[in-house]
């Protein structure tokens, strides 16, 4: 497995880009896209599909922050929790009269800080991130309990319902379109920055990375605050899709969010990936979930899908080659 | 002496007895010694998924799965029970250790053949385990009714003035503690999680090391779904939904080192113990339980930074040491 071979000659750049994970991935979501027309009538309709992009545009604004954490070779496992809690702090400034302005403010101050709790105690005490996030991943939640217990927030303003249920133009919802603007943001920085270098480089070899004048611990600093920031995004659409707050809000999207990360060709040991792959993984994700969904399958089956997808992805390939270098 | 002092186990030994001591100050009914058995008692399956975590854990890997484990077991075993009420108990039990040491083994077989990362391959398993289980019962619990009186009684029986639930801890910690301190197999979990690479020169196997103790994790979550279900007298989907990470708390409150390569049987048996007594104690000094969860995530942040300090080094003086000894 640690043998590496050397190419004896290099591949033109047009085989490189056909034989990529993104293009590999790209006909998975055709071929799922044409499955799923055929599967049920009500697929191929403008409104329907565009009900189905709800079900990763939340995910897919973490999985963007969350593909930078893990290809600089950390993890955050808390997101999930950092939405329990960012909902709950605007649940209770609804409570006191905030209106929409203040209420986006405190879900994303609440993001930030938690971003900032676990980038401390990852970068300053030098602690595994994997422990923080588990950590905080009952920490968060575990005070969004305290809060609420079994009671929820309601009565949200409501001008605060158009993050998660307004329409830009026709069916392109505006969750959509903040998805699509986030994913041209983070594509640019990871791909044509210093920063986005910085992030490959630290993933690599962090020593080397470190001896090569990068600071190390404050790129991975500022790409924890980035996933809580971004989890608080996410927790302001789904609150306002939801409209209402409980502290199981979002339960289990932690391991969605790898899964999609995971599935769009991100190294999970670090060092690799693009942001390209994890957009097409999101619609992978959607569709798969969407069609499932029309055909009535239950929840908890397609959470079987997706588990089997998080594994198969990444033992299929090592697979192929087993079986090819045999 | 001094060592012995500053260990971990000491240290948490104190923290323990501090704890009981602040209970027993408000409380005194909570520590009279058939209240601390009935704690004992309540927290041994803690303890169980503890040891087998531990030892996955040493060998730098860690096992997310074992409470689905855990709930897929227990469920298999109930529908065995309704099948064939009259099935001696001695066979449950060792089909639902059978059974759980092949689910471990499957998460064994992807760590070690195809090297996927663990926290990626028991994040799968996980999913899929639980999803298993609605596939097997389509959500639909087994209740006490169903099961026979001899399946129910097991975990409860008295023997010599203590459940047979505790005698099974108490036993599961002795063989375990032989087991890591005079066997070359808990040699070498010790030795493939401190230095991977030194293992392998020492002709430790790491992958098939690792192998190992999945399935041990697994046949010991297998044994404890069994005498959960019988326990509690139910078995359905969410059974001990979340527990994975209670149970990776007390590994790390016990200090064992999420880095590999460090860790204790008593070390794990007092951190469940810790978790367990503050579970016990919330109810009764009024402190809603919902708080559990922060709490436990509070704990785990700071064994966490704690275990840091101590793992620290004060600095690189391997060498000198070396020529000391010399």
């Amino acid at each position: 497995m640690n043998t590496r071979s050397i190419p004896d000659r290099l591949q033109s750049p047009l085989e490189r880009k056909v034989k990529s994970w993104e293009s590999l991935l790209m006909l998975v979501a055709i071929g799922i896209f044409v499955a799923n027309s055929f599967a049920s009538p009500y697929f191929l309709n403008a409104w329907n599909l565009s009900d189905a992009t709800f079900n990763f545009t939340e995910k897919a604004m973490i999985a963007f922050a969350m593909a930078l954490l893990i290809i600089s070779g950390e993890i955050d496992l808390s997101v999930a929790s950092i939405i329990a809690l960012a909902s709950t702090a605007m649940g209770a400034a609804v409570q006191m009269g905030v209106g929409t302005e203040g209420l986006v403010l405190i879900g994303l101050a609440t993001g930030l800080v938690c971003g900032a709790f676990n980038g401390i105690l990852v970068t300053g005490l030098g602690l595994p991130s994997i422990v923080v996030t588990i950590g905080t991943m009952s920490l968060f939640r575990g005070i969004s309990f305290i809060i609420l217990g079994d009671q929820a927030y309601r009565g949200y303003p409501p001008e605060f319902a158009f993050f998660g249920q307004g329409y830009v133009w026709w069916v392109i919802s505006f969750e959509f379109v903040l998805f699509a603007i986030i994913a041209v943001i983070y594509g640019v920085v990871l791909h044509m920055t210093n920063f986005g270098r910085a992030v490959y480089a630290i993933g690599n070899n962090p020593t080397g990375a470190l001896f090569s004048g990068i600071r190390v611990g404050r790129v991975k600093f500022i790409l924890f605050l980035l996933t809580g920031l971004m989890s608080g995004i996410a927790a302001i659409c789904l609150t306002s899709r939801l409209g209402s707050t409980r502290p199981s809000i979002a339960t289990g999207w932690e391991l969605e969010i790898v899964t999609m990360v995971v599935l769009g060709g991100v190294n999970i040991l670090g060092g690799s990936g693009s942001i390209p792959g994890v957009v097409i993984a999101a619609f992978v994700m959607g569709l798969v979930t969407f069609g499932l969904g029309l055909l009535n399958v239950p929840g908890i089956v397609m959470s079987i899908v997706i588990g089997a997808l998080l594994i198969g992805v990444i033992a299929l390939p090592r697979l192929w080659t087993m079986w090819r270098t045999r | 002496m001094t060592k012995l002092l500053a260990s971990r186990e000491a240290l948490l030994m104190v923290a323990i007895a501090i704890l009981l001591a602040i209970i027993a100050w408000r409380f005194p009914a909570f520590v009279v010694p058939s209240n601390l058995l009935a704690v004992f008692n309540d927290t041994s399956p803690l303890i169980l998924l503890a040891i087998g975590q531990m030892i996955v854990i040493l060998t730098k890997c860690i096992d997310l799965s074992v409470a689905a484990n855990l709930a897929l077991t227990g469920m298999v075993v109930s529908l065995i029970n309704i099948a064939v009420p009259g099935l001696p108990v001695i066979f449950i039990v060792l089909i639902a250790i059978g059974f759980g040491t092949l689910l471990g083994m499957f998460n064994g077989i992807l760590v070690w053949k195809l090297a996927i990362p663990p926290i990626v391959v028991t994040l799968g398993t996980m999913t899929i385990f639980r999803g298993i289980i609605f596939l097997l019962t389509e959500g639909k619990w087994v209740n006490s009714h169903e099961m026979s009186d001899s399946f129910k009684s097991v975990p409860r029986t008295d023997l010599l003035g203590l459940p047979i639930l505790s005698w099974i801890a108490i036993a599961a910690v002795i063989l375990f503690t032989i087991v890591m301190t005079r066997t070359s197999l808990g040699r070498a979990f010790y030795a493939a999680g401190g230095n991977p690479h030194a293992a392998t020169y020492a002709g430790i196997n790491v992958g098939k090391t690792q192998f190992w103790a999945f399935t041990i994790s697994g046949a010991i979550a297998g044994l404890t779904g069994y005498l959960w279900v019988s326990r509690f007298a139910v078995a359905y989907v969410d059974v001990a939904g979340g527990f994975e990470l209670t149970v990776v708390a007390a590994c790390v409150i016990g200090g064992v080192s999420i880095m590999g390569g460090i860790g204790t049987v008593f070390g794990a048996l007092l951190g469940a113990l810790f978790l367990g007594i503050i579970a016990n104690a919330l109810p009764v000094v009024n402190i809603s339980p919902f708080s559990q969860m922060a709490i436990s995530g509070g704990a785990i942040i700071i064994a966490v930074v704690l275990n840091a300090q101590a793992n620290r080094s004060p600095g690189r003086i391997i060498l000198k040491k070396a020529e000391h000894a010399t």
